[in-house]
């Protein structure tokens, strides 16, 4: 039947195996091409006519505020899951992902304000791309901040995947507003980061970027799951089993909703 | 005298209607708020208080306070309307009502929209009526004033329901203050954004219907969806 | 065979590293109070709240008239009334008004209704007071005329003989009896035998955890 199938591949060892076997096909390749667009964006890529160098941090900023919404919608879609059909799994993964995302968003907005200060003259200026980001970064502080809150674990996956759900309905709407809010008071924005034309010698190494941060980010999520697995199946035996300890605890085939 | 009582009719005796049963929460809460008053005071004291914190910090020069009284009247009632917000379901939850209405067969959604209701009536509309004289002490001219009671009125809407939420995600959380403000203040800003233009216009003397319509679709949209999240944080947080 | 009105299969209930619940099953049928005793800690609060769906099995089956509770929780609802440790109640509001609005949610009830259900838990006099000034076996009374006035087929009651005088433990084994005459079940967890004629009484003892 489907069902037990779905099942079986969302059962605790089942993931801690297959996310370890997966991890070095996601790091190797992430190594590579981050190196590669790394050369490409810092070295080989022209100065830009306008921006000279400054520009190049776009290399790091813009995968970073790709993965920092990214990440929160995978929140929210796997809360979603673990809400819906009550799987351990997916919590878990949501659980795993947050201090990464909240760790893209704040090198988002490390890299921005760098950005800024030989561009604006400022290190902060009230753009609304950098505000929008900024508030992603106070949502992703109240999800791991109501996370922490709950000694129960079970509570605490529950409760932070509708907290996930209603942020990412509202980042949007969030986004919007600010970008409206800032429309009337400064006029139209300096254009930030990322031309609509940009020469392959720049646009390449981007997207290599793109591609390789969220390999990254792959293999930092499958190593954090398996941690996060481990530490929540710690009473069961196929944990002891995985680590060479002695034998204890529960049968995994006990743990029946996992 | 057995065979007359109530427990042997099982079954017996109609359901209220769904609006009769979140008349019935709205009654129960407002006949409560009414029985601790001095709790319904302090959101509008706290509001008060905010706002005369301004002129002390930065000049008491009229003209120039119009200038911020927009911002300053949006973020203290954004402040004021959290305060409240801790005890929203807390109470029903600790003596075990809400565990009853939870168990009641009856729509959760609609019983916690009612009790948001109750709330917003309880401080959303008590602030958007002190809005104008607070906005009069900030030397905004008397044109201005429906403008920013229309705006705090719609805008309040919305906070409560997003409070709602937030106070039904952290109902299980002991001491959840600074939590549920940081889990709140990022949803509100497109409230605080709409409404603080609306405001702003309606100070300047220029047309201010466009961001209060968009507070008008942020009321509406939270009215839909905001209960739903809530009756689910409640129930996860019942378990 | 026909099945047992309320029947629970092989329940498993987790709570974070602890196996509450382990293969809990058993069936009520009309006419019967199931005793649930066993020491602290053993599960007996966790079951009834696991029957009632506030929490969640992560195992087995709770079927209420042949159906799966978890399908259709508001309807299964609408037929349970549930009692827990502390009496469901507002202080500031007097016992009147509380069942007013504590049971009004569910059905509509005349006013003599009511009394009559004050009246059989001896409260029609103090019901008028705010539930604050009130004692705690008169606050479990006022619980307990809630529970008559839900008029529902199965009752589910944590302790429900707390606080209550000798007289009052009397009066509730007297209105689970009539509760069953009626044709209504009962699971109570207690920690003295409730006073229930021995006709419809069951007994389940669930071990220490």
């Amino acid at each position: 039947m489907a069902w037990t199938w779905f099942h079986r591949l969302a059962s605790p060892p089942h993931v801690y195996r297959t996310a370890g076997r997966l991890t070095p096909w996601f790091a190797w390749p992430a190594a590579i091409l981050i190196i590669a667009g790394l050369i490409g964006g810092l070295w080989l890529a022209p100065p830009d006519y306008q921006q000279g160098d400054a520009y190049r941090i776009m290399y790091v900023h813009a995968p970073s505020a790709w993965l920092s919404l990214m990440v929160y919608t995978l929140m929210a879609v796997a809360g979603g899951i673990g809400l819906i059909w009550r799987m351990k799994v997916a919590h878990a993964l949501a659980a795993a992902a947050a201090p990464i995302g909240a760790s893209f968003t704040f090198a988002t907005l490390v890299t921005g304000s760098l950005w800024g200060k030989p561009m604006w003259g400022t290190y902060w200026q009230w753009d609304p791309r950098l505000t929008s980001e900024l508030l992603l970064f106070f949502l992703y502080l109240g999800y791991m901040g109501l996370r922490a809150a709950f000694e129960d674990l079970q509570r605490a996956d529950r409760v932070s995947a509708v907290l996930a759900v209603v942020g990412v309905i509202n980042v949007p709407i969030i986004h919007y507003s600010v970008v409206w809010w800032n429309s009337l008071h400064q006029g139209p924005s300096v254009m930030y980061l990322g031309k609509p034309t940009m020469p392959p010698s720049m646009l390449v190494p981007l997207l290599i970027m793109f591609l390789g941060f969220t390999l990254f980010f792959g293999a930092v999520l499958l190593m954090r799951l398996r941690a996060e697995v481990l530490n929540r199946e710690r009473a069961a035996r196929w944990v002891s089993a995985a680590l060479g300890g002695e034998p204890g605890g529960r049968w995994a085939g006990e743990e029946i909703g996992a | 005298m057995q065979a007359a009582l109530p427990s042997v009719q099982l079954g017996r005796g109609s359901a209220p209607s769904a609006w009769g049963v979140a008349r019935l929460m709205l009654e129960r809460d407002l006949r409560l708020a009414f029985r601790k008053a001095s709790q319904l005071v302090q959101p509008l004291a706290f509001f008060a208080m905010v706002t005369t914190l301004f002129p002390l910090a930065i000049t008491p020069e009229l003209s120039r306070l119009r200038h911020i009284a927009s911002g300053v009247l949006w973020a203290a009632a954004l402040l004021a309307s959290l305060l409240a917000l801790e005890f929203l379901f807390r109470d029903d939850a600790q003596d075990g009502t809400l565990e009853q209405y939870a168990l009641s067969g009856r729509a959760l959604t609609g019983l916690l929209s009612a009790k948001t209701a109750a709330h917003w009536l309880l401080t959303g509309l008590p602030l958007a009526l002190m809005a104008p004289i607070a906005g009069v002490a900030l030397g905004v001219p008397g044109r201005a004033l429906p403008g920013i009671l229309a705006s705090v009125t719609l805008g309040t809407v919305t906070l409560s329901l997003l409070g709602a939420i937030g106070a039904a995600l952290t109902l299980g959380v002991r001491r959840a203050g600074a939590l549920l403000s940081l889990l709140t203040l990022p949803l509100a800003i497109p409230v605080l954004i709409f409404g603080a233009h609306a405001t702003q216009l309606a100070i300047r003397g220029e047309p201010y219907g466009a961001p209060l319509t968009l507070l008008a679709a942020l009321a509406v949209f939270g009215m839909t969806l905001a209960p739903l999240a809530a009756a689910a944080a409640v129930r996860i947080n019942l378990e | 065979m026909s099945e047992a009105m309320l029947q629970v299969e092989n329940l498993h209930l987790w709570r974070g590293e602890r196996h509450v619940l382990r293969g809990v099953g058993f069936s009520v049928n009309s006419g019967e109070c199931l005793q649930l005793s066993g020491p602290n800690g053993a599960g007996k609060t966790s079951l009834l709240r696991t029957v009632c769906g506030l929490s969640y099995p992560e195992g087995g089956q709770i079927r209420w008239r042949g159906e799966d509770v978890h399908r259709d929780l508001p309807g299964f609802h609408s037929q349970m009334a549930y009692l827990g440790h502390e009496p469901p109640l507002k202080m500031e509001l007097t016992g009147r008004e509380n069942l007013h609005y504590w049971v009004g949610v569910r059905r509509r009830f005349a006013r003599s209704e009511l009394e009559r259900a004050l009246e059989r838990v001896g409260g029609q006099r103090w019901s008028d007071r705010p539930v604050r000034t009130l004692s705690a076996g008169q606050k479990r009374r006022v619980a307990l005329a809630g529970l008559l006035l839900m008029a529902v087929p199965l009752w589910l009651l944590d302790e429900p003989t707390t606080n209550l005088d000798v007289e009052g433990q009397q009066l509730v084994g007297t209105l689970i009896d009539e509760h069953l005459a009626a044709g209504g079940l009962a699971m109570a967890a207690v920690h003295h035998p409730l006073a229930v004629s021995e006709r419809g009484l069951r007994r389940l003892e669930l071990g220490g955890g």
